[in-house]
């Protein structure tokens, strides 16, 4: 915090009097063994460990998705009792929101919003760690539930009430849900606000919003959907929460609750939440198509405002996720008509996408492959989408597998599908050496293959009248061959996603024998391509002056006098060699994960023994305290305040505790001073 | 122009509140203050909605059927209201005092905007034990669930911004609060005046509309 | 949220001229005495006029809406501030009031 920051910082003759601030944690020196991950505040490392935390939640939901195509293979089943169906569905549901999809992406906007703008590194560093910490801690803390819970949450991952109340759910899973959401929640919101100041204040010089490259542009959407969107999911997991362990009575039909209001708080939060899942597969796919197609992104304005008005018109089709709720006959035709209007944006990018390959020079790496296919499965998902803005249609496709199949679809055709492109185009970035592009096509075409067999039978036994949720089926109503054809096509996904852990194996260990893929393998056009491959800790060696879109490519390549475009210089001139010392980093801090520790020991305590809560409590206000007490700027540091040619303004000061002010919907977490 | 690059342009700004030095020329902190602020609005409203939705839904009887409305003491809301209100006052003085560099008036500030927020709390200790003597609980019925969590977030959200002023006092007293401090003065007090107008709110909309 | 993100300038003009003491002081008078009408309108008795009840809510809310913007724009520098900020919380603002209307209104709460 900065009001004891400068008095330590300055006053400081000899350094011991500020080595330890409260003498409870040394402070961390940096390094490369595991303390080093446990306290660094690099945004990279950040990315780094968000992303191999959600593939981690990847493989638990993937099994949880086999479990239940197991269990459907063939009518009758009895792998799964239907309490444990009821839990594995609704856990795969969470799992694959929360826990892998919401971090994967938060992974690439850690990893890359500070390059593609030219930053050091985000504004709040500090606050960055928290919000990971936070999130991996409420991740914990929600699949602990298997273990001490009772088992998992068995509401469905949207958890309607009655159905999530004590009568109909008293095992503690519900709580577990209520809780570990509200958890990663905190983590999130302090990551959108993190960003959002990012994205708006530490651009390069010249790189105004208009110069951003688009998948920046719709990191920022997605984090203001993330800013405006959590605190109405935060309010009704909290009524639920004390409805279940405070006996409160905002869900109980027999006092007088109402359970339309959780389904109404639900999906004002939850249909945003769909755009925060797909937006940064869009934004990804964006970066993707103009590098193999070497054009520049067709209508670059067009893709940054239709993205700004799904943010926006996000906000007003909640309730066509209700049209069979009773909502009444004006509420739902007026939601079902902005429900089709939300198809227009869409429909731009899309054209964009198509537009921008017309006529390109087209190079099918494993990258681009993923993100041809994101556009192709996200309009067959888009199209069944707009089935369901018809009311009288979905009314029909409520409830039935017509539904897990458009959604599937949407999520996974068109925002998986684009982060795994996303994962083999910034490989090399991220890890110096490129993932093998032979095991990445089988990659992608087995998991293309088993996406449709799995889910593109669903449409029909969804129209067929097979209602979702439901633990087995009889035989002779037609079900039995495109469930056995889905659960086939699960497996065939299961294959795909074991074939890209076996390239990344693969292709860490060939990568000794290959040449360095050096700053830019794909001759792209961002940022982050000018700095070596993996990026330098400190990121950019002097902060590059940007004079364009695409400000990379431009710096490659201009044009000759006929307009025809030449290149101007190669990469190894154009890029930096990452070789700048001396550069001043926020220094590391043990305290943003011992505050994340507190979280769960304060839901475990709300949910088992208070006394745990007021531990926890202490645990969180102790390290919040403590944080603000510790300088920003280690003084023992070996680039200390002397020579800080390259600091830039990341360090977070007072900042740190302003934001924490900022949870108060965490028992635990007062603001500090 | 392929390799034009130049240093950092905020080279020297160590000290983390170098307005000037950012892409907008606006401090980090403030716009994620601000940014918080815009988030709360939508938890609050959350919470003002949900009690609208409940006021008036009494319990199926016969012992929960009384719902706050019923005995709300107005007289008494008015004037923890009040000092809630003028408790936004004290803390503008204080920004201003320590802007001016004059940290015994700083101090006195904060510890009266804190005292006053102290008296909002403790009233509402008061109507909420009121509340149960009249044996509405938290339990009771929708009306009172809803306005207990409603006026429950807000006064914890008071009493967070009370460790704040008092955790800013204790820096004055021990010399770290000076006139280069005014922003996180100001962060505090932008807090607590949100944490103000959203009490405005709650009075007018909570308490004063008459319920048919 | 876009109406946020306006093109970056290089804006020194945040320069804090904040108000006067007495400014904040006049500002907190204000709110004393429209707080004093607020709860005026409680007693039925002190002005014929709020016997009426929809003119009774019609001046709550119109007090409610001054004093919510008195207290914006000046103890929160509001008027005195970047504009990025004004933007961020109205836009925080205007979509709570919009959802939360609308979803109340699926109640029918507003018939």
């Amino acid at each position: 915090m900065a009001i004891t920051e400068e008095p330590l910082a300055l006053t400081s003759g000899e350094a011991a009097t500020v080595e330890r601030p409260l003498g409870a944690l040394t402070r961390p020196k940096g390094g490369n063994g595991w303390r080093d991950w446990l306290s660094t505040v690099d945004h990279k490392k950040i990315g780094i460990m968000y992303g191999v935390a959600a593939m981690f939640f990847f493989v638990v939901g993937g099994i949880e998705a086999l479990l239940i195509r197991l269990q459907l293979a063939a009518p009758d089943g009895q792998i799964l009792s239907a309490e444990v169906y009821n839990q594995v569905f609704t856990m795969h549901g969470v799992t694959m929101v929360f826990l892998f999809i919401m971090p994967l992406a938060a992974a690439f906007a850690n990893y890359l919003i500070p390059l593609q703008i030219g930053a050091r590194d985000v504004a709040f560093p500090r606050l960055n760690a928290l919000s990971f910490w936070i999130w991996i801690s409420g991740a914990v803390f929600l699949n602990t539930s298997w273990i001490v819970g009772g088992g998992g949450a068995d509401c469905g991952w949207f958890c309607y009430s009655p159905n999530s109340g004590l009568a109909f759910s008293p095992s503690h899973g519900v709580d577990f849900y209520v809780i570990g959401l509200q958890i990663a929640g905190v983590a999130s919101l302090i990551s959108a606000a993190n960003l959002i100041v990012t994205v708006l204040n530490m651009r390069a010089p010249g790189m105004t919003l208009f110069r951003m490259p688009v998948l920046t542009w719709m990191l920022l959407v997605t984090q203001f959907l993330l800013l405006f969107a959590l605190p109405v999911i935060t309010v009704a997991l909290f009524l639920l929460m004390f409805d279940r362990l405070f006996d409160a009575q905002f869900f109980n039909p027999e006092t007088g609750g109402d359970p339309l209001l959780w389904q109404h708080l639900f999906w004002i939060f939850g249909h945003p939440e769909v755009y925060i899942i797909i937006l940064p597969s869009f934004g990804i796919i964006s970066e993707i198509i103009p590098t193999f197609s070497r054009k520049p992104i067709f209508g670059y304005s067009f893709m940054v405002f239709s993205g700004i008005a799904i943010g926006f018109m996000g906000w007003g089709v909640w309730a066509h996720h209700m049209f069979v709720s009773g909502i009444g006959p004006f509420s739902v035709a007026a939601f079902s008509l902005s429900t089709m209007f939300i198809a227009v944006p869409t429909g731009v990018k899309i054209l964009n996408w198509l537009a921008t390959m017309w006529g390109g020079k087209l190079r099918f790496t494993t990258a681009m492959l993923f993100a041809v296919g994101t556009v192709a499965m996200f309009t067959i998902g888009g199209l069944s989408g707009v089935t369901h803005s018809l009311a009288p249609a979905d009314s029909q496709q409520t409830d039935t597998y017509y539904i897990v199949a458009h959604f599937h679809y949407v999520i996974f055709g068109g925002g998986v599908l684009g982060l795994m492109g996303g994962l083999y185009f910034w490989w090399p970035k991220i890890f110096g050496h490129c993932l093998n592009e032979f095991w990445g096509k089988v990659h992608f075409w087995v998991i293309l293959v088993g996406f449709n067999l799995t889910f593109g039978p669903m449409h029909v036994v969804g129209l067929q009248g097979m209602s979702r949720r439901i633990d087995t089926y009889a035989a002779g109503y037609g079900f039995e061959f495109w469930n056995l054809v889905a659960t086939i096509g699960s497996f065939i996904i299961a294959l795909g996603v074991l074939i890209f852990f076996f390239n990344v194996w693969k292709s860490r260990r060939d990568a000794a024998d290959l040449p360095a893929p050096g700053p830019d393998p794909w001759d792209a056009r961002s940022l982050e391509w000018m700095l070596p491959s993996p990026t330098p800790e400190h990121n950019f060696d002097t902060i590059p002056v940007v004079e364009s879109e695409d400000e990379w490519w431009h710096r490659k390549y201009g044009y000759d006098e006929n307009k025809r475009v030449v290149r101007i210089a190669t990469i190894e001139e154009a890029a930096q060699d990452g070789s700048a010392t001396g550069v001043h980093l926020p220094a590391p801090s043990f305290w943003p994960l011992v505050l994340a520790l507190g979280l769960p020991l304060i839901g475990y305590g709300l949910i088992f023994n208070l006394w745990l809560a007021v531990v926890g409590g202490a645990l969180t206000g102790l390290a919040i305290y403590s944080w603000a007490l510790e300088p920003v700027d280690d003084p023992d540091a070996d680039h200390g305040h002397g020579h800080d040619d390259h600091h830039d303004d990341d360090d977070d000061g007072g900042d740190d505790h302003a934001a924490d002010d900022s949870e108060p919907v965490t028992a635990g977490a007062e603001g500090g001073e | 122009m392929a390799t034009a690059t130049i240093d950092s342009p905020d080279t020297h700004a160590a000290d983390g509140h170098d307005e000037h030095h950012t892409s907008t020329g606006i401090s980090n902190t403030k716009l994620a203050m601000w940014a918080f602020l815009g988030s709360e609005c939508l938890l609050f409203g959350g919470l003002i909605s949900t009690y609208l939705l409940y006021k008036t839904r009494r319990g199926p009887g016969p012992d929960n059927t009384t719902i706050p409305t019923d005995i709300f003491d107005i007289p008494f809301t008015s004037v923890s209201s009040f000092v809630l209100l003028m408790s936004s006052l004290t803390m503008v003085l204080a920004l201003s005092a320590l802007t001016r560099g004059d940290n015994q008036a700083t101090r006195a500030w904060l510890l009266s905007t804190a005292m006053l927020g102290g008296v909002f709390i403790g009233g509402q200790v008061y109507e909420f034990t009121s509340f149960l003597r009249e044996g509405v609980g938290f339990t009771h019925n929708p009306a009172s669930s809803a306005f207990f969590t409603l006026t429950g977030f807000h006064g914890v959200h008071v009493s967070l911004g009370i460790v704040m002023l008092m955790s800013l006092f204790v820096a004055s007293k021990q010399g770290k609060l000076t006139p280069k401090n005014t922003e996180t003065v100001e962060i505090v007090g932008l807090y607590w005046h949100f944490v103000d107008v959203v009490w405005i709110f709650i009075f007018t909309v909570i308490y004063l509309i008459p319920v048919e | 949220m876009s109406e946020t993100l306006t093109e970056p300038h290089v804006d020194h003009d945040d320069a804090h001229e904040h108000p006067s003491d007495w400014a904040y002081i006049k500002i907190a008078l204000i709110l004393a005495v429209f707080t004093g009408i607020e709860v005026l309108t409680y007693f039925e008795s002190a002005l014929p006029i709020f016997e009426n009840t929809s003119v009774t809510i019609a001046t709550l809310m119109f007090l409610m809406v001054v004093k919510f913007y008195l207290v914006a724009t000046w103890f929160m520098h509001l008027r005195f501030d970047n504009k990025i900020f004004s933007q961020l919380f109205v836009g925080g603002l205007i979509l709570a009031t919009g959802v939360y209307v609308i979803a109340l209104a699926a109640f029918e709460f507003w018939a």
